[in-house]
């Protein structure tokens, strides 16, 4: 599988409200509005502003998370991420 | 155009041009108490026109157009002239509103607090609404109501009800005759026949309220209340708006605010009555 | 006074706003919403002396006006990330040009279809990585997918799934069967990078365009527009260099547009006041141009019914040799 970097928006173009279970990412430049599940969210604060792949992220969050079977995770988010990317939410590198 | 009429309705002033007459009598009978601007310009403007020359006179259809036009809209038959016309206004308000959120909802207030009922055609918004303003609430509006980003307050659009099928009956036993107009019967919604708000509800139609309970009504089944989360509320009035995405930051600041700061309940009720004495209720509990 | 005439005075500064009477505004609104406009006429009478219902309505038609522009961008950008893991090179056209260069005719313009230029050896592997990106066919007919594919300038158009948008990818910028077909490996080669990132057809090479999309490319649907784009275009890039007019001439006999370049000078110049640099003769059918242009009532409803068909059917001439015109127009009768 390749590993892919991303990039997550600046954070002065989203703008991100819980709302309960859900959390609506409104996107500036674009004028759409996301609603997202965990753990999308977390997905976007932990990129920060920085270039990562989903390798490297996947080993964050499994820290962070304290998550089992590291292999899964990667498939996990390197989905996650794909999913980000077709929202235009992250881009590829 | 031959005949024309202008009506200000909450926000909007309407202008409506027709190739007959009759419609525009039909609105101005309905339309008579509401303020008439004069000097105004139109926000909107509605024309009902036939398709050809002749066909003012040979089996007379009245097409809808005006600043935004829906391609493929069937014509009425010219009987039907005045569900055009209402038609072509609301059209006009969905497509081309950009000062407010709207959302597809019938909305009533009381003591500057508003009950906003969002829901599908059928879900008995419409006929609720105009039971409650028959009673100590004020009728804000049956089809739309409008959210300003700004303070978050929503505004009236008391156009006159649209009262249908076993609504028609309903209200009619309870209102003064010179209230409703002309039955239209087998429209492609059924029968309908309008309702003139109360004088109050038109005079009070540009003082905004604090929305205090967002309910999504469904018709039929066991009365029930569903407490709704913020985020499904917030999905729902997304659909329920015409002009959510057109607003950019500010439709979705006012929607977030609103859902946050409103509690939301879906609601089943087995007949009007029982509906209304759900929304008293959950009133009267938001409120406390 | 008719609407269409008050609208274009209002935009060309020729009739101060306050001197409109209440009335007057309906039919100006109306016909300005017919053409496209009202966000335009309300950035041209940004601060003027308006009714306080006229300023309200302006204040939200540029708010939407803003809010559609970063959305039209935002389809430039999807399309770029589209396009980039290929190195797929692409010029914005149009609407989503003018935006991306900050050029004044942008403001309050609506844009609809995202239009962008590719060369026609990259077309193939230009669809292919919008369809994987999302993007899908919106015409099912084989007759018009054909019909595009072999006779259009595009590609049939494409619609994005999720954010139902529309795309427009243009191998050239005329049809290859209208007789004169600019050369679009020219086009490329001279287009301009902007601040934004984008890159768009140098001045010249954009005005022609412009001229081509008001008067070569159709039958005038939407011209009063398109020649308001073409003025502000042509006065903004005659503003930074006074020599602008000589080199859209060099570049119109470059492909072929003299003829329609001169036109929509003319005609821009009489409804909007474009500055001219060269002398320009009169022509008497510029009057029917005109007059196809400011055929609309007070009402917002088109007038001039044979008009409007002689436009409609000239627009079909000038792209189809007339065997292949009238096979067009048939299949298109027996669909109805």
């Amino acid at each position: 599988m390749v590993d892919r970097v991303y990039r997550a928006a600046p954070p002065d173009a989203l703008r991100i409200e819980p709302l309960g279970e859900l959390t609506a990412v409104f996107d500036r430049r674009s004028m759409q509005t996301h609603l997202v599940i965990s753990p999308l969210p977390e997905i976007l604060a932990m990129m920060g502003n920085e270039a990562v792949s989903a390798s490297s992220l996947a080993g964050r969050l499994a820290a962070d998370f304290d998550l089992d079977g590291e292999g899964d995770v990667a498939v996990l988010v390197a989905d996650r991420l794909a999913e980000l990317a077709a929202l235009g939410l992250v881009g590829e590198v | 155009m031959r005949h024309s009429t202008r009506i200000a309705v909450g926000p909007v002033q309407f202008r409506i041009g027709s190739d007959w007459r009759a419609p525009i009598a039909a609105l101005e009978k309905l339309y008579a108490a509401y303020p008439g601007e004069d000097a105004r310009p139109a926000d909107a403007t509605v024309r009902l026109f036939a398709a050809r020359p002749w066909r003012r006179w040979l089996r007379p259809s009245v097409h809808i157009g005006g600043d935004f036009v829906v391609p493929d809209a069937l014509p009425l038959p010219l009987s039907m002239g005045l569900l055009a016309a209402e038609m072509g206004m609301n059209l006009q308000v969905a497509l081309g509103w950009r000062r407010h959120m709207l959302l597809h909802a019938s909305a009533v207030a009381k003591d500057g607090c508003a009950v906003i009922l969002s829901g599908e055609s059928g879900s008995g918004k419409s006929t609720l609404a105009a039971l409650l303003g028959e009673g100590d609430w004020r009728l804000m509006g049956d089809e739309f109501t409008l959210i300003d980003p700004a303070t978050g307050d929503a505004l009236a659009f008391p156009r006159a009800v649209s009262l249908k099928n076993e609504a028609i009956g309903e209200i009619a036993a309870r209102v003064d005759a010179g209230r409703l107009g002309p039955l239209l019967a087998g429209t492609p919604k059924g029968d309908i026949r309008h309702l003139i708000p109360r004088a109050d509800a038109v005079a009070a139609m540009h003082e905004p309220v604090r929305p205090a309970l967002l309910l999504f009504p469904r018709f039929g089944g066991e009365t029930a209340i569903e407490p709704m989360g913020e985020g499904e509320a917030f999905v729902r009035l997304t659909e329920a708006s015409t002009n959510y995405i057109a607003l950019g930051e500010p439709g979705f600041a006012a929607l977030t605010r609103l859902v946050r700061e409103t509690p939301a309940f879906g609601i089943s009720y087995p007949d009007s009555a029982a509906g209304m004495a759900l929304v008293e209720q959950l009133f009267a509990e938001a409120r406390r | 006074m008719s609407a269409m005439r008050l609208l274009v005075d209002l935009l060309a500064g020729r009739r101060g706003a306050a001197t409109l009477a209440p009335r007057e505004w309906d039919g100006v609104m109306s016909v300005a919403r017919a053409e496209a406009m009202l966000a335009t006429l309300a950035h041209r009478l940004d601060g003027a002396d308006l009714p306080p219902s006229v300023t309200t309505l302006f204040a939200d038609q540029r708010a939407a006006a803003a809010v559609a522009r970063t959305q039209s961008l935002w389809e430039a950008e999807m399309a770029r990330r589209a396009l980039a893991s290929e190195r797929i090179e692409f010029v914005l056209l149009k609407g989503a040009a003018y935006a991306a260069a900050g050029l004044s005719c942008a403001e309050g313009r609506q844009i609809g279809d995202l239009d962008i230029l590719v060369l026609g050896h990259d077309i193939g592997r230009a669809e292919n990585e919008l369809l994987e990106a999302g993007w899908e066919w919106v015409k099912p007919d084989p007759y018009d997918d054909a019909y595009y594919r072999e006779h259009m300038h595009e590609l049939p158009p494409l619609i994005h799934k999720a954010r139902d948008r529309m795309i427009d990818v243009h191998h050239t910028i005329l049809p290859r069967t209208h007789r004169v077909t600019p050369d679009p490996l020219v086009l490329m080669a001279e287009a301009v990078q902007t601040s934004s990132g984008f890159r768009v057809l140098s001045p010249p090479a954009m005005v022609c365009h412009c001229a081509a999309h008001v008067l070569a490319d159709g039958d005038l649907q939407g011209g009063l527009r398109n020649l308001w784009d073409f003025h502000l275009l042509v006065t903004e890039f005659t503003g930074r260099d006074t020599g602008f007019q000589a080199q859209l001439f060099k570049q119109a006999a470059l492909h072929g547009l003299v003829d329609v370049v001169k036109r929509a000078l003319r005609l821009s110049h009489r409804l909007y006041d474009t500055p001219l640099m060269l002398d320009q003769r009169t022509v008497p059918s510029d009057d029917l141009f005109i007059r196809r242009l400011l055929a609309r009532d007070d009402w917002g409803r088109p007038t001039q019914f044979a008009l409007h068909q002689a436009f409609y059917i000239r627009s079909h001439w000038l792209r189809m040799p007339p065997l292949m015109l009238s096979r067009h127009l048939w299949t298109k009768w027996r669909k109805r």
